[in-house]
Parts: C-alpha cells; sequence; structure tokens
C-alpha cells in the first residue's frame, strides 16, 4: 500500500499529523511481509548448500544456513528453526531486523552470480515463525545444576545468555530496569519492522524454556548493586546496552523542540495508539547511522509532511546501509550530505530552524567550510550515537568508554561476563549481541561447572 | 525452412510429433484439438475387443514426483486402457481421419492373446482407414494381470507370435510398443521384427511407485488406502528410453528396424535426441498432459530452428545420426585423458565442486589458496570423472579439457599418445586377444 500521508491542518505543527488508524496500520505494516509455504519452497530452492558457506561466516551468529535452508526445501520448517535457534535463539527478530544485505545475504554466492542473494532473512522468518506459531520450545534444559546466575539487562544479549545459562540447568535472575523485557528491540527497533509485538512474544518465547525469572525496575547502579550481585550469584552476566546519549554540542540543544531519537522511538514503540502519537510537520534528523533512518521514516510513516537527514559526512561514510538509505528516500525522506549542526534557530519560543554549517573531510576528519545553510523545522532529532555510562562505579576495566571483554566475553573481574552493545568492539547490532550472550553463557557454564 | 515431414514405415505426417497412445488420445474431442494445435500424427488410446469395456479406478490414477517450484518432473499412472465402448472410439476414428487426411492415425491395441481376437478387432479398425495399428505390449499395470500388455510384452515369443498374427490378418503396418520392464530390450524387439513387425515404438511407461503418504502408509496414488504399481513417464524417464532405443538401433539383429521413440518428450530437444539415436517420429505424452496441447509449437519451432542452424534439410539427414557413436565400454578409447578446468572469471565460489570430489571423488580440488576460498583443479588428482562439472550451478564453469596429444598426464606420468587403445587390448585385461603365433 501506497504511503498515506495527509496535508496537516492549520496550527497543528507538533501534534497527530491526523491519519486515520486504518492509515496508520497501513504505513506501519510489516516491511518484508512473510514468505508463505509455496514461496519459502521455491526459495529455499535457490539455495547451493555451498561447502564451507560465506553466508555462514558472516553470520555473527554463525547459524548454519545451508542446512536450515535445506531443512526448509524438505519440508522439515521446525527442523529448520531448531537449527536456527541452536545458535541464535532470538532468529526470529534477527530474522527481521538483521541488516542481511550486508552480512549473510551479501557473502551468498548467489549475490556473485546474479546479484540476487537467496532471501535468507525471510526464509530464517519463515522457520522461526512456524515453530513459534505452534509454541513449541526447541529445546529442554539439562538437569538442574543448582547453579544461580545473575544477568543484568533483558535485552538480546541479556536474553540470549538467559536462555542459554538456563539450558544449561543452571536457574537465572533477569534485572531489567525497563517495565519490559526485550531492551531495543521492544524499545528501539522501528515499528515496521517487527509488527505484531513480536518483541514482547518473542522474549516470552524464549523465556518459556523455564529457570529464568526476570525482576523489572531494577537499574545496576541504582537499586541494583554489582558487588551484592557477585556474592550472591555464581556468576552474573551484564548486558546493560548504552544509557547515555551524545550531544550536538550547540546553543539551544536543551530546549523544546529538539529530543533524542531514541526517546521518542521508545514512546512511539510504546505508544498503544499511534494515531494520536504527536510528530511535527517538519523534522530535521541529524544523524547517519540506522537510528537516524528509523526515526525518520517513522515521523514521516506518522504523518509529518517533510523529513530530512542531516549527516556531517559523505554519503559512502553513513552507518545505515544503502538498504537503508533507500529505504527512507522511498518514503520521501530527504538526505544531506556534509551539513553540520551549529545552532538552533527559534521563533516565538518554539523552533524554527536549525542551521547547519557546510563540511568538508580533509584525512578523515569534517571541517566546517563557513558556509552556512538553514533548514526549516519544527522538531531536530538527535541520532548521533549512544554511550556508555558506566554504573558499576569503575570497577570494570573499559576500552574507549566501553567494556573491555575478552573472547568469550569475560571481563576483567572474576565472575562478571558482559555482552551487547556496552561491550567494546561490539557491532551495535541485535545479532551481535546474541552472539555475545551465547558465548557468555558458555563460558560461564565451563567456569562454574569445571 | 528444415522439412519436418515424416514418412514412417509408410504412414506419413507433416511433423514427428505424434501423441502417444494415453489419456490425451482417447476421443475425438481431444484428438481434434491435438491436430488443430499442430500434432503431426495420434496412436489413438488404446481399444480393447468388443463387449462390455474396461473399468477404471474413480480414485486417483496419477501420481507425480515434483523439481523445484512444482515442475512435473515424473507422472505416473494406473489408468487402463480405454474404458468407452469400442463402437464409439471407432466411428470416432473414422471421422477424425476424414477430417484430418494428413495427419498420421495409427491404432493402439490390446485383445487377449489369441488368433481370433485379434483377427476380428483388425477388421474393424481396417474399416476406420486408420494408418496403422500399434500393439500394445507394454501397459504394466492391471491388463498385465490378466494375461496383456506388458505380459506380453515381457515373453519374448509371444510378442513374435501376436506381431506375426497381426501382419497375416491386415494390411496395414505394424508397430510394436515395447515395455521397459524387461533386463534387456534387445530380445523383445528382435522378436518383434521376427514376427514381422514393421516398427517398434518404446519406451511403454515403468512400473513405479511414485511416493508413500507417511500418514497413512499407502503407496501413492492411493485409492482407499491401497496403491498399485503404476506406468512411469516423463521427463525422468527419457535417459532410460534413449538408451533402449539406441540398443535398438545399433543392434545387429534389429539394426535399421524403424522406431517410434517414445519416453520423456518435453522440447524439441529431447526429439532431436531420440531421433539422432535413430527414431523416424517420437511419441509424447506428460508434456501434452502437464502443458497442454499448445507445447507442441515450441516442438516444431525449436527443431526447425535448429536444423536449419546446422543446415539439416530433412529429418532423414539427422536419423540415426548418433547411434553409431553408442558402443559398447570395452571400445571406449582408455588413452583419451581429460582434465577439468574451472574458469575463475566464472566462478562464483559456492565450492560445490570441492566437496564432492573431496568426499566422495578423488580429491582433486582446492579450497582455498594463501588462505583465501579458492577453487582450483589438481591435475595430478584429477581422474577426469567429470562430476565437478554436473555439480557446478554455473554453466559452462567448469569444462573437461582433453589433454593434448604428447603432454604428461602428472596423475598418471604417462605420455598422451593420441593413440586410440581399448579394454580389448589393454595389457590388464586378462581377455586380452594377441594375435596367434
Amino acid at each position: 500500500m501506497a504511503l498515506q500521508t495527509r496535508k496537516a491542518r492549520p496550527g497543528r505543527a507538533v501534534s497527530d499529523q491526523g491519519l486515520s488508524k486504518a492509515q496508520i496500520a497501513a504505513n506501519f505494516s510489516d516491511l518484508h511481509p512473510p514468505l508463505d509455504a509455496h514461496e519459502a519452497r521455491v526459495e529455499s530452492d535457490r539455495c547451493y548448500f555451498c561447502h564451507d558457506a560465506p553466508c555462514m561466516t558472516a553470520c555473527p551468529t554463525a547459524i548454519d544456513i545451508p542446512l536450515f535452508i535445506r531443512e526448509i526445501s524438505t519440508g522439515n520448517p521446525d527442523g529448520a528453526a531448531r537449527t536456527i535457534f541452536m545458535q541464535n535463539i532470538l532468529g526470529g527478530m534477527c530474522a527481521r531486523v538483521c541488516p542481511t544485505e550486508t552480512l549473510c545475504e551479501q557473502a551468498c554466492v548467489r549475490m556473485t552470480a546474479e546479484g540476487k542473494p537467496v532471501k535468507i532473512g525471510l526464509l530464517q522468518r519463515y522457520a522461526t515463525d512456524h515453530l513459534m506459531e505452534q509454541k513449541r520450545q526447541p529445546f529442554t534444559r539439562a538437569a538442574r545444576t543448582g547453579k544461580r546466575m545473575a544477568v543484568v539487562g533483558a535485552g538480546p544479549a541479556g536474553l540470549a545468555c538467559a536462555h542459554r545459562l538456563a539450558l544449561h540447568g543452571h536457574t537465572v535472575d533477569v534485572f531489567e530496569a525497563r517495565k519490559k523485557p526485550g531492551g531495543l528491540n521492544e524499545y528501539g527497533i522501528a515499528a515496521y519492522k517487527a509488527t505484531d509485538d513480536f518483541a514482547r512474544r518473542e522474549a516470552a518465547y524464549v523465556m518459556g524454556v523455564g529457570g529464568i525469572t526476570v525482576h523489572h525496575g531494577k537499574t545496576l547502579g541504582k537499586n541494583l548493586k554489582l558487588e551484592a550481585l557477585r556474592r550472591d550469584y555464581d556468576a552474573v552476566f551484564l548486558g546493560v546496552g548504552l544509557q547515555g546519549v551524545n550531544a550536538l554540542g550547540i546553543s539551544g540543544e536543551e530546549g523544546p523542540g529538539i529530543d533524542d531519537a531514541v526517546d521518542y522511538i521508545a514512546e512511539l514503540r510504546q505508544a498503544s495508539d499511534l494515531s494520536k502519537m504527536k510528530v511535527g510537520r517538519r523534522i530535521a534528523v541529524v544523524g547517519g547511522g540506522m537510528t537516524a533512518i528509523d526515526i525518520a521514516v517513522q515521523s514521516k510513516l506518522l504523518g509529518a509532511e517533510e523529513v530530512m537527514i542531516l549527516y556531517r559526512r559523505a554519503q559512502g561514510k553513513m552507518g545505515a546501509s544503502s538498504f537503508e538509505q533507500e529505504l527512507a528516500k522511498s518514503k520521501g525522506v530527504v538526505i544531506h550530505h556534509n551539513v553540520m549542526p551549529v545552532k538552533v534557530k527559534k521563533k516565538a519560543g518554539r523552533m524554527a530552524a536549525l542551521v547547519c554549517e557546510k563540511t568538508a573531510e580533509r584525512n578523515g576528519k569534517v571541517t566546517g567550510t563557513g558556509k552556512r545553510v538553514e533548514f526549516a523545522c519544527d522538531t531536530v532529532f538527535k541520532a548521533i550515537g549512544q554511550t556508555y555510562t558506566d554504573p558499576t562505579g569503575g570497577v570494570l576495566r573499559l576500552e574507549k568508554g566501553r567494556i573491555l571483554v575478552d573472547g568469550e566475553r569475560r571481563t576483567s573481574l572474576k565472575g562478571v561476563w558482559a555482552g551487547g552493545d556496552c561491550v567494546f568492539g561490539g557491532k551495535d547490532l541485535t545479532v551481535a549481541s546474541v552472539d555475545d550472550g551465547r558465548r557468555a553463557a558458555d563460558s560461564i557454564h565451563a567456569a562454574v561447572m569445571g | 525452412m528444415a522439412d519436418l515431414s515424416t514418412n514412417f514405415v509408410g504412414i506419413k505426417s507433416p511433423n514427428p510429433f505424434w501423441l502417444a497412445s494415453a489419456p490425451p488420445t482417447d476421443k475425438a474431442y481431444n484428438v481434434v484439438r491435438a491436430f488443430k494445435a499442430g500434432w503431426g500424427g495420434v496412436v489413438w488410446k488404446t481399444l480393447g475387443e468388443a463387449g462390455p469395456p474396461v473399468v477404471n479406478v474413480s480414485g486417483p490414477r496419477y501420481g507425480a514426483i515434483w523439481g523445484a517450484d512444482r515442475r512435473l518432473l515424473g507422472l505416473n499412472n494406473i489408468e487402463l486402457i480405454t474404458d468407452r465402448d469400442l463402437e464409439i472410439n471407432l466411428q470416432e476414428i473414422k471421422q477424425v481421419k476424414r477430417d484430418w487426411p494428413d495427419r498420421a492415425m495409427i491404432v493402439s491395441l490390446m485383445v487377449p492373446c489369441q488368433e481370433e481376437s485379434w483377427k476380428a478387432i483388425l477388421k474393424r479398425v481396417e474399416e476406420t482407414e486408420a494408418d496403422g495399428i500399434e500393439l500394445n505390449f507394454g501397459c504394466p499395470h492391471g491388463m498385465s494381470e490378466r494375461g496383456m500388455g506388458a505380459a506380453v510384452g515381457q515373453v519374448p515369443e509371444y510378442i513374435e507370435m501376436v506381431a506375426r498374427w497381426c501382419k497375416q490378418n491386415t494390411r496395414m503396418p505394424v508397430i510394436v510398443k515395447l515395455t521397459p520392464n524387461i533386463t534387456d530390450i534387445r530380445y523383445p524387439a528382435r522378436a518383434a521384427k521376427k514376427g514381422g513387425a514393421d516398427a517398434v515404438s518404446l519406451i511403454n511407461t515403468i512400473s513405479s511407485i511414485t511416493s508413500v503418504n507417511l500418514d497413512t502408509f499407502s503407496p501413492e496414488p492411493s485409492i482407499d488406502g491401497k496403491g498399485s504399481h503404476g506406468g512411469y513417464c516423463g521427463p525422468a524417464v527419457k535417459p532410460i528410453a534413449l538408451n533402449m532405443v539406441a540398443e535398438i538401433a545399433r543392434d545387429a539383429e534389429t539394426k535399421g528396424l524403424p522406431i517410434s521413440g517414445i519416453g520423456g518428450v518435453t522440447t524439441w530437444r529431447d526429439a532431436a535426441e531420440f531421433i539422432a539415436l535413430g527414431c523416424g517420429t517420437v511419441q509424447v505424452c506428460t508434456a501434452a498432459m502437464t502443458y497442454g496441447f499448445k507445447v507442441v509449437q515450441e516442438m516444431i519451432d525449436g527443431l526447425s530452428e535448429w536444423m536449419d542452424r546446422k543446415g539439416h534439410r530433412t529429418l532423414a539427414e539427422v536419423q540415426g545420426r548418433a547411434s553409431g557413436n553408442v558402443t559398447d565400454w570395452q571400445y571406449l578409447n582408455l588413452n583419451y585423458v581429460t582434465k577439468a578446468h574451472i574458469d575463475q572469471d566464472l566462478c562464483i565460489k559456492c565450492g560445490r565442486c570441492h566437496i564432492a570430489c573431496e568426499d566422495t571423488s578423488h580429491q582433486a580440488i582446492t579450497a582455498e589458496k594463501g588462505g583465501v576460498r579458492h577453487f582450483e583443479v589438481k591435475d595430478e588428482e584429477c581422474v577426469g570423472c567429470n562430476l565437478c562439472v554436473n555439480v557446478c550451478p554455473v554453466e559452462n564453469c567448469i569444462t573437461m579439457r582433453p589433454m593434448k596429444v604428447g603432454s604428461v598426464d602428472p596423475r598418471t606420468g604417462r605420455k598422451v599418445t593420441g593413440d586410440y587403445g581399448n579394454w580389448t587390448t589393454h595389457p590388464n585385461n586378462p581377455m586380452t586377444c594377441t594375435a596367434a603365433e
């Protein structure tokens, strides 16, 4: 269905834009509709079952992609789902949100052959949906070990770790600051990538393995202390994500009309009625990553008339994949490159424009050219990255501001493992966080049982 | 424009594409549609003797196997001969032949193994002015349990006997349709020839069970929970049919016996291959049953186009051109040495050649070079088996290259001489013949 927009009513600068529920539902429908059984069968037959498959190497969780696709092709989608879940218990979400165009599907040999990779993401979704819809668990837990594990953060890393630990027979307490589990899957991912409340359903499915208890409203560094966890549990896993947001460092940044993208997206994701969601008419998004795309596209889908992304470097440097950039453009988002904000311009106390300076890059460094350009807008969203804010009181060794871990995701502190966005070297991808969680759990298991 | 007309044992048709005796040729309605679509001839679905017609099952009659996207690769059926009244069939045959005089009209027959029965039916068929008859000695199901069809076709003496009865009792050309459900196709073919048959047609369908229902444990097609071996046909059987045709075409006793080729003909190319192996016409069923009669237009156009491109003016110029190249294994040139070669520009690096060779053959293809994914043939290990070519998904990426005369095969250390040498003269053969002193 075509994107639904409507001329905003006069005087409704930042409010809901008057789209009907039906228009909103159409705008926020599944970005990639699922394959039906026949489509999956046909698509799965395109897989060559490569030796030492490049797609598998490209997958951060090393899912045996040729095997699961072959299982689909032979009419065994539930077996395919188990193959996926063996490596990646959040395979359902990853099938929806992974930038497959830069991971498995880019590596697919059919890309070399004809520029049309096997639709690995959609096939993964087909298989995982098939098993999850039956509410069947892929695995059963090992005999109880009597060991108790603490997992901080119920995001992708925490959930993956908790699940694996539970499978090994341990009892797991998960501590989560927010009201719902899922982390960015629940509060951050663009709504059209995880429709039908998938993040919540998936978290429930993952915890359906048993042995996992989530304690909500527990924030590390506030009502939860690392020291106590270390004392009370056999091991601790930290998957706390990134709590800080980068600032633009320009005047007027703290005023009305300027907001952090992640906060707005979280609000959007939790809104019970998107047609009542307040959105500006002219929106400037500052940033060049996935979050910038997500908020720009969703603003447009909510009915914003004009949405622009302002990025300080050239197009090729954007963190968002070319697929995501195309997606934004197709929804009517305009992307401006080589511009950086210098100040906010207000009119009668309200946001009126974002004044930027044209930039140039020399030896990778961004410098202003002195040439100014003004973008009229009523809303500015900052999507310029998040930062790790240490909730442990400085007891963990950091590297470039994030927790330092080894290959097994051990931190510098005995008995404490970490993974996901809060660790150094991470890829800021759901799938990478899941990999961290699983690796850490296997390492914890080996350590406590050794 | 190539001339596709044929004269097969005196039966003329504008092209070599006949519809085989099967459901598509069971009545005038279908046959007229086929002729309108351009088919050169039909073999009318098998007639039985006068009296109450046979009865077919009213449950499923067909089973199938499929490739990707449900492309039908093989079909099996348990339908019997025509279940329509003999008189109606005969009237329709006569009318259609009258209306379409330029098309071949052959009538398939199957009656009990008594001369009187054959005499009776032959007289009736002659009255229709059909061009010829085909003796159905092939149906593997149902009728064979009653001493007909494959039950006759599996006993060369019976074939010879019935063929002789027919030749003695009709002026029409007699084509004997052979069953592949035997061990050596040459024996029934020789018997047909001895009996005086003008031609053979083959193959009839292959006894088969297409699949087993894993919920009910019934074979498919399932009739009230039970199944019976049906006759297998379609693209999957073509290689079997080609071999049997070639065996007859090159057998000293049957060489020159006209052959109407049947078995999985789906495209012009299939037809051209049957013709190259010696067939005068081809018969088609599954392709028509899958796609409808219009497929013949592709077959006619494709065959004609190929002949024009190659400068073949008539089918006679093509017919049998490949049969001389079919020989016994013992006469194959053991001095002919090939090596697989992978075109690195075409290679998409799927690694299938490597793993096929590594796991199941001769460990003759690399997987990496300098730490990078790289597939290359190791000539010193390659026996030239061609497996890599067959598993490679990219056409022409891997090719078999004959070694040049004078070069040394790194696998055997032996020089490629260019001389022909086969097993009969090979030193390892204990039966090697040496000239008497």
